[in-house]
């Protein structure tokens, strides 16, 4: 079947997908969006986690067609012409990264996070983020992490009023 | 731009203090900003023009005689382009990283469940899918060989690998073993010296790494016959060496280069996907592609060896230790994998740092028909470590003794002789870690008045609302060696080249270590920053251009490579510096390089190192041996034989649900000495990272074994700390420099993974009162009805 949906605001066209392919693997292997990891293909690790219509799903649980004539925005998707989103920022500059291969999904889910609730109390950060699992940091750093995207976003939204 | 004044006293001040990025700093990861974009290309997301999708037929049976094997029916998919048993394989059929006795598919019979079999090249991974399903297995399934017991007596149960097929150092089903005697060993009158002697019987569980990019990997075949292998790794040039002769081509034609690595923990150190990728690209003539999904996951890589052990301790009434023994039973599993090497620091480290008169050991590693095992981070020393951290918590409590200072009084320090006979000759503040974590500030306390439910045993599910928690601490502090071990030369190579780019001197760091997410290649750049005194360090891709750099194992790459990186960018400095005595007669002997300039200590700025290099590059390379060490003696485990020793202490805090068993990690303290921290944001996101897999261990993962049958290979019944297991984990670094090692470093990586276990767990049996001596502990060890 033929799959046509928003991609990071670009219109894409899949081509000869076999009815159970799942977003991830559309994303991944025919639309060139391979950000979006591929840890479990079973809606338990959070790497492949998406926005579909501004909600972040697990876009392996997610049937090809199911999108079709929807936005999907993934990783690639957050950084803009005027470089990274500061939740991209923060985690590099926190050391929230090591083999980074959590990091996407727990990119967008975090960048989900702050939209909806700018200043997350710790409690509230782990329970967003409690479906995105990471091997190699202990969680530590990315609760930095969260914590200085938080930070300097309110401070912008500060300094820009 | 100034090239050749004479800097004042205040301007060689600022020179000297070199750059901010180089070692000591915590520049960013240079691999960072494409990770957070999305763009960094992991093992699992090579794409190449034509490619194939592989995929293996793996064993339902965890042992059984192949009678026969049919592919005609997956050979007429359309789609299909090649179906392969171990008849098509053109070279050697057996591999192994230290007994060669894997075959790249089962030949004649399965040895555990998960066992490939055939191996299939298709055009869709759908269509590999259904291709496998198709091959038809005719097996004669034989009872599994999975206790000690059977495993200790083949005649009645059977071998692993018969006697005459047999390749290994120990006999029947026993793959390796080592004893060790130090003092006067073991015997009656020995005990007869201790006032007190506490003993017990530890169990520790089947860990997973669980390493999140799944194992993949691209072959491509080449013109000349060779092999192009982009995949993820810990250890390159001995993957080649063992890809190599499977498809029988001379080394120097397979050629491998590191793909994006998601993570290792020792999982990687054996080979998964490599030779089927290559065999069935050699075949089709097409690139393939083979990326394991996670099921093929738990059963493509080896797991951390279970253990039953054995401990007994005695000591006087005053709590000084008189006498260790202790036996190590390892499962293995159907091929020897790293089992050797985990048997040897189990029995080397097993009886943990302290100084014991009169110790006896006794470690084995077995075959068995259950999954094999071998590397993961720790490995030997995290299983030891949980059942002499058990006995010295009993000791502790038969004494009336505070834990803290029971171990304290009988820690080992710099001077002191492991039961080996390997005196520690560098800092060992195994008293000072315990110390420090005792010091720490506690978490307050459990407050049932103002709880958030989030943050109890149970979290979301809101099974309580404080009734029934009790809270515990726990103290634990282990030893791991550091590189590898008994007489094996795990040299590292680096090159590195100097020249000028856009007007800038740049510096350029071409090794072959894996950086599995580690932060190595940050690393490495720190340290050219500061040998050379340049700004700019690009990292090139890790291949097998370069010499090898060892394996991502054992905490040893800053140490190994890091090192090798030290003294090919001093060779450079040097050589750079020759060019300039040659050029200006130079005859200070007080020359170095800052600040992009070649310096004198007395005379200031020299000459600018664009200037001095011109239009030439230099280039050399060097290999980093660390200093040589022996074999145990079989007998009697003497030898000097690990290259360095790192040291953890833990605190736990935990509150612990007593009615439904479930268990919340308040805080995870740690502190380590690290003997020089080069990237102190990389050091502590190791140890946090180390402590958590640890806390994966205590409370959570396992693999369940039934028959020899994997039930739980899955996240969703494999369980691995989320983000709401664990707790802060707030960590003291020392410095301690050991004047032995690169910089005075001490490997990071492994030390927190061995010691943390067993502190949670004693934190458990301070909320509880129970023994617990089995690892994982679930909720039904808690409630009592197991
Ligand atoms: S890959 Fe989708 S949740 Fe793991
Ligand atoms: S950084 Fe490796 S899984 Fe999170």
């Amino acid at each position: 079947m033929r799959v046509t949906f928003t991609a990071n605001g670009k219109p894409v066209e899949a081509d000869d997908v076999w009815e159970g392919e799942s977003l991830l693997y559309v994303l991944r292997e025919r639309v060139g969006l391979p950000g979006s990891k591929n840890a479990c293909e079973q809606g338990e690790c959070g790497s492949c986690t998406v926005y579909l219509d501004d909600v972040p799903v697990c876009s392996c649980l997610v049937a090809a067609g199911q999108v079709q004539d929807r936005e999907v925005r993934t990783v690639e998707g957050l950084a803009d012409e005027s470089g990274l989103d500061p939740v991209q920022q923060a985690f590099i500059d926190a050391g929230a990264v090591q083999c980074g291969f959590c990091t996407p999904g727990l990119l967008v889910q975090t960048h989900d996070l702050l939209e909806r609730e700018p200043q997350p109390s710790d409690t509230d950060i782990r329970e967003a983020l409690s479906g995105n699992l990471c091997r190699c940091t202990g969680y530590e750093k990315i609760m930095d992490a969260v914590r200085l995207a938080s930070a300097r976003k309110c401070q912008k939204v500060g300094t820009s009023e | 731009m100034s090239t050749r004044t004479i800097a004042g006293q205040k301007n060689l001040q600022d020179i000297r203090t070199g750059s901010k990025d180089g070692i000591g700093g915590s520049p960013l990861r240079p691999d960072g900003t494409l990770k957070v974009k999305g763009e960094f290309a992991y093992s699992s997301d090579l794409w190449h023009e034509d490619m194939l999708w592989g995929m293996a037929l793996r064993s339902p049976h965890p042992r059984a005689n192949i009678l026969s094997v049919d592919i005609s029916e997956a050979l007429k998919l359309p789609g299909v382009y090649a179906v392969l048993t171990h008849e098509d394989i053109p070279g050697t059929k057996f591999y192994g990283l230290e007994i060669q006795d894997q075959p790249a598919l089962a030949i004649d019979k399965v040895r555990y469940h998960g066992e490939a079999i055939a191996i299939v090249a298709a055009d869709h991974p759908e269509t590999a899918r259904r291709a496998v399903k198709k091959i038809k297995v005719e097996y004669e399934v034989l009872t599994p060989i999975t206790t000690e017991e059977q495993c200790l007596n083949p005649e009645v149960y059977g071998y692993v690998h018969e006697p005459h097929e047999f390749k290994s150092h120990g006999s029947g089903n026993i793959c390796h073993s080592q004893k060790l005697v130090h003092g006067g060993g073991v015997t009656d009158e020995i005990r007869a010296l201790a006032d007190v002697i506490v003993s017990g019987d530890y169990e520790v569980g089947m860990q997973d790494q669980a390493f999140l990019g799944p194992e993949s990997g691209l072959a491509v075949p080449a013109e000349d016959g060779g092999m192009d292998l982009y995949v993820a790794t810990q250890w390159l040039h001995v993957d080649r060496q063992q890809v190599a002769p499977v498809l029988g081509i001379p080394e120097e034609k397979l050629r491998l280069t590191l793909a994006g690595v998601g993570g290792a923990f020792g999982g990687r150190e054996d080979l998964s996907m490599q030779i089927h990728a290559c065999l069935l690209a050699q075949r089709t003539g097409k690139p393939v592609k083979i990326v394991y999904a996670r099921d093929e996951s738990f059963f493509g890589h080896v797991h951390r060896h279970p253990a039953k052990m054995y401990y007994e301790h005695g000591a006087t009434r005053d709590g000084k230790l008189v006498y260790a023994d202790a036996r190590i039973v390892l499962d293995g599993g159907a091929y020897a994998s790293a089992s050797p090497a985990v048997v040897g620091n189990a029995a080397s480290l097993g009886h943990g740092p302290y100084n014991i008169p009169n110790v006896r050991m006794e470690a084995i590693a077995l075959y068995s028909n259950n999954p094999s095992c071998g590397a993961m981070r720790g490995f030997g020393a995290v299983q030891a470590c949980f059942g002499y951290e058990t006995q010295m918590d009993k000791l502790a409590a038969e004494l009336g003794m505070d834990p803290v200072e029971l171990r304290q009084l009988n820690a080992m320090a710099e001077g002191d002789s492991m039961p080996t006979g390997q005196v520690i000759d560098s800092p060992a503040p195994v008293a000072e870690l315990l110390q420090r974590v005792k010091d720490m500030p506690l978490p307050p306390p459990l407050d049932l008045t103002n709880l958030d439910v989030r943050t109890l045993p149970g979290a979301l599910s809101n099974t309580t609302h404080g009734e029934g928690v009790v809270r515990g601490i726990g103290y634990s502090v282990g030893i791991k060696n550091v590189g590898f071990s008994e007489g094996f030369d795990d040299y590292s190579t680096a090159r590195v080249r100097l020249e000028v780019i856009g007007g800038e001197p740049v510096a350029m760091v071409h090794t072959a270590m894996a950086e599995v997410g580690q932060g190595g290649i940050t690393v490495h750049a720190q340290i050219a920053r500061t040998e050379l005194g340049v700004e700019q360090v690009t990292i090139h891709p890790a291949n097998t251009e370069v010499g090898s750099a060892g394996s991502t194992s054992a905490s040893r790459q800053t140490y190994m490579t890091g090192g090798a990186v030290k003294y090919a960018a001093e060779a450079v400095a040097q050589a750079l510096i020759a060019k300039g005595r040659k050029r200006y007669g130079w005859t200070h002997n007080d020359l170095s390089l800052n600040g992009g300039k070649v310096v004198s200590e007395s005379a200031g700025v020299l000459v600018s190192m664009v200037d001095l290099l011109g239009d030439d590059a230099i280039d050399l390379t060097r290999e980093h041996h660390h200093r040589p060490t022996v074999p145990f003696d079989k007998e009697t485990g003497q030898g000097f034989g690990h290259v360095q020793y790192t040291f953890c202490a833990n605190r736990a805090v935990v509150d612990v649900d007593v009615e439904l068993g479930l268990v919340k990690v308040v805080e995870l303290t740690a502190a380590q000495d690290v003997g020089k921290a080069l990237n102190p944001l990389s050091v502590v996101g190791q140890i946090q990272g180390g402590c958590t897999q640890a806390l994966g261990l205590a409370v959570m993962e396992e693999i369940i074994v039934k028959d020899g049958k994997v039930r739980n290979a899955s996240f969703t019944d494999y369980l691995i700390p989320t983000i709401l297991d664990v707790p802060p984990i707030p960590v003291d670094v020392l410095e301690l420099p050991d004047p032995n090692a690169p910089y005075g470093l001490r490997g990071v990586g492994e030390a927190p993974t061995v010691s943390a276990t067993p502190s949670i767990v004693a934190a458990i049996r301070a909320a509880t009162g129970l023994a617990l001596n089995r690892v994982p502990v679930r909720p039904e060890h808690l409630t009592g009805t197991l």
